[in-house]
């Protein structure tokens, strides 16, 4: 197969790749001796620009310290960098409030904290033996257990969307999955195997139309797009810091402020409190009434330096950016013989994930030849096996891009997918 | 890590198919989604059969043909003396070369070395062997109902 890189190279709404990849140290790496790392695994982590990798070291040189605790200049200082990193991703999701961005460990402790607030809280909220939970057949699986664990403990029924053949959500029974019972309603707004990006007005406009709460597993999105909390409509964003230019160890719940307030704490301890006495206590107004105990303050810091990059370059150049290289890349995958994509295979309504099998080459094949090649991608279920288990597949090899991306990566991946051809043909 | 011999045992593997068996298991690698369904039939001591059905990557797929070739036929002690070397060759992290005495042993199965530098694939060479020791174990004690093929 012959390579067309120059097709490529010329797609509008790209950003200056050259000048962006120089942030970015490990885009340099050799690996297997000489081969020039291709990093095709965005959908899992990010890479860090050394702007996030000096914020983190100067943190610690500079001004490590407990925050909200001490009087001492060190103290104030960190809880100044940590509380100015809560402004940084206020306003990067357009929160109306910063009290209403709640760090946490990562996506999966933020989906958790809600589902167990969920089933703690009093009535409007409170999920029991009578009442439902929506989710979709497409949720990673830290949208998935933590309602299966709040279903088993109280009673409540888990209902979920089915998907298409094509893979989108099937909303046709929109009103029979989302009813006068369902209490929260928790979806992918881009999944992280199939690429789609789900339309969140429809499900959105249903739940409240029931009364049901809307959170939205956004980890797929906020690296990649405008995340705007008060367009979405929904009542809680969940997303991680590690997929969009940040450190790991850092995830981000944001609510809205009534129900922060309403709602019981998760987790106990430090910082959350106002009062404590050996027979009760009484709580922090939120953010910190849900994060107990000594924060994430470096990975905080560093995942607002992130906000800083992708800010100053703008996400709207970045959604552009990755849209042209997902319509270049699809069009370069369809050409591969054999190749199924798994995920709609038009570039509307689809982030930068791209999944797909090889014949009956199994993916951990595939992503064993390619990484001979230097080309890392993701193979496997992806953390969302309803996905495999849908389209009757064992596993998926998936291709996933970011603002560092390049045409030329997409076809080092084409030629690499004939090789793996070849190899098992 | 691809040798020929792994290769040859993917594209042909030995023994496939399920048949009769007096212990039936169903391994699964939770991480990649292979899976194995694996037979035992015990001829007294000697292992009468291997058979399998299952899906995965090459490794797993060639290391359950290479089973069956290497253990079908032998005495169940020398069987689980060739699965210890194996599993101590598949743990070795790429550390050991093997000698004259683990290449009479294991036969083919040592073209599975290179695999042990990959830690991500170990599991995928030893998804048969483990679901061959545990359906054994069960033959041989008898607790597991006889499987019989459709």
């Amino acid at each position: 197969m012959t390579t067309t890189p120059s097709a490529g190279r010329a797609l509008p709404g790209l950003l200056d790749t050259e000048a962006i990849r120089k942030d970015f140290p490990v885009l340099d790496r050799l690996v297997h001796d000489d081969r020039r790392l291709v990093y095709l695994d965005n959908a899992a982590t990010s890479q860090k620009p050394r702007q996030v990798l000096d914020t983190l070291a100067e943190y610690y040189e500079r001004y490590n310290a407990n925050v909200h605790r001490g009087v001492h200049v060190l103290a104030e200082e960190a809880t100044a960098l940590y509380e100015g990193a809560r402004d940084k991703v206020a306003a990067f999701v357009n929160a109306p409030s910063r009290d209403e961005v709640i760090f946490t460990k990562n996506a999966s402790e933020s989906l958790n904290l809600v589902a167990n607030m969920l089933g703690w809280a009093d009535e409007p909220y409170r999920v029991d033996r009578d009442t439902e939970i929506v989710i979709t057949e497409m949720e990673h699986h830290s949208n998935i257990v933590p309602w299966q664990l709040l279903a088993q403990r109280t009673g409540a029924k888990l209902k979920w969307f089915g998907l298409t053949d094509d893979g989108r959500l099937d909303l046709s029974d929109i009103e029979q999955v989302i009813t006068e019972k369902t209490k929260i309603v928790s979806f992918v707004l881009v999944s992280n195997v199939l690429g789609t990006v789900n339309p969140v007005e429809q499900i959105v406009r249903r739940a409240q139309q029931v009364g049901a709460l809307v959170l939205i597993d956004a980890s797929q999105a906020a690296p990649h797009m405008v995340l705007d909390v008060q367009a979405l409509g929904a009542d809680f964003v969940a997303f991680t810091g590690h997929k969009m230019l940040g450190p790991t160890g850092i995830g981000v719940l944001w609510g809205r402020q009534e129900l922060l307030e309403d709602l019981p704490p998760f987790l106990g301890g430090g910082e959350m409190i106002e009062t404590v006495s050996m027979h009760s206590s009484t709580y922090a107004p939120a953010p910190h009434k849900f994060e107990a105990g000594t924060p994430p303050i470096a990975q905080a810091v560093g995942l607002g330096a992130a906000v800083d990059y992708l800010t100053a370059i703008g996400m709207d150049k970045v959604a552009a950016h990755e849209h042209a290289l997902t319509r270049y890349a699809l069009e370069r995958l369809v050409e591969v013989p054999d190749l199924r994509l798994v995920g709609p295979t038009a570039a509307e309504d689809r982030g930068a994930t791209i999944s797909f099998t090889l014949g009956d080459i199994h993916p951990h094949d595939v992503g064993q030849v390619l990484d001979e090649q230097g080309i890392a991608v993701r193979v496997g279920h992806h953390c969302a096996r309803p996905i495999c288990l849908r389209y009757g597949i064992p596993a998926t090899t998936r291709a996933s891009f970011y603002l560092y991306s390049t045409p030329a990566e997409v076809d080092a991946l084409v030629d690499g997918l004939e090789q793996v051809r070849n190899f098992f043909g | 890590m691809y040798q020929d011999v792994i290769l040859d045992h993917y594209k042909n593997p030995h023994g496939r198919g399920l048949r009769d068996g007096q212990a039936e298991v169903h391994h699964v690698n939770p991480t990649c989604g292979d899976e194995i369904t694996l037979r035992v039939r015990m001829d007294g001591t000697t292992i009468g059969d291997v058979s399998y059905e299952g899906q995965g990557c090459s490794i797993s797929q060639a290391s359950a043909s290479v089973l069956n070739e290497l253990l079908v036929g032998k005495d169940v002690s020398e069987a689980q003396k060739i699965q210890e070397t194996f599993l101590e060759l598949m743990q070795s992290r790429g550390r050991i070369e093997p000698d004259d005495a683990m290449e009479e042993t294991l036969e083919d199965a040592v073209a599975f070395a290179g695999v042990s530098k990959y830690p991500a694939r170990v599991k995928c060479a030893l998804l048969s062997w483990m679901a061959w020791k545990d359906a054994t174990a069960q033959a041989l004690s008898g607790t597991a109902a006889p499987k019989e093929s459709a």
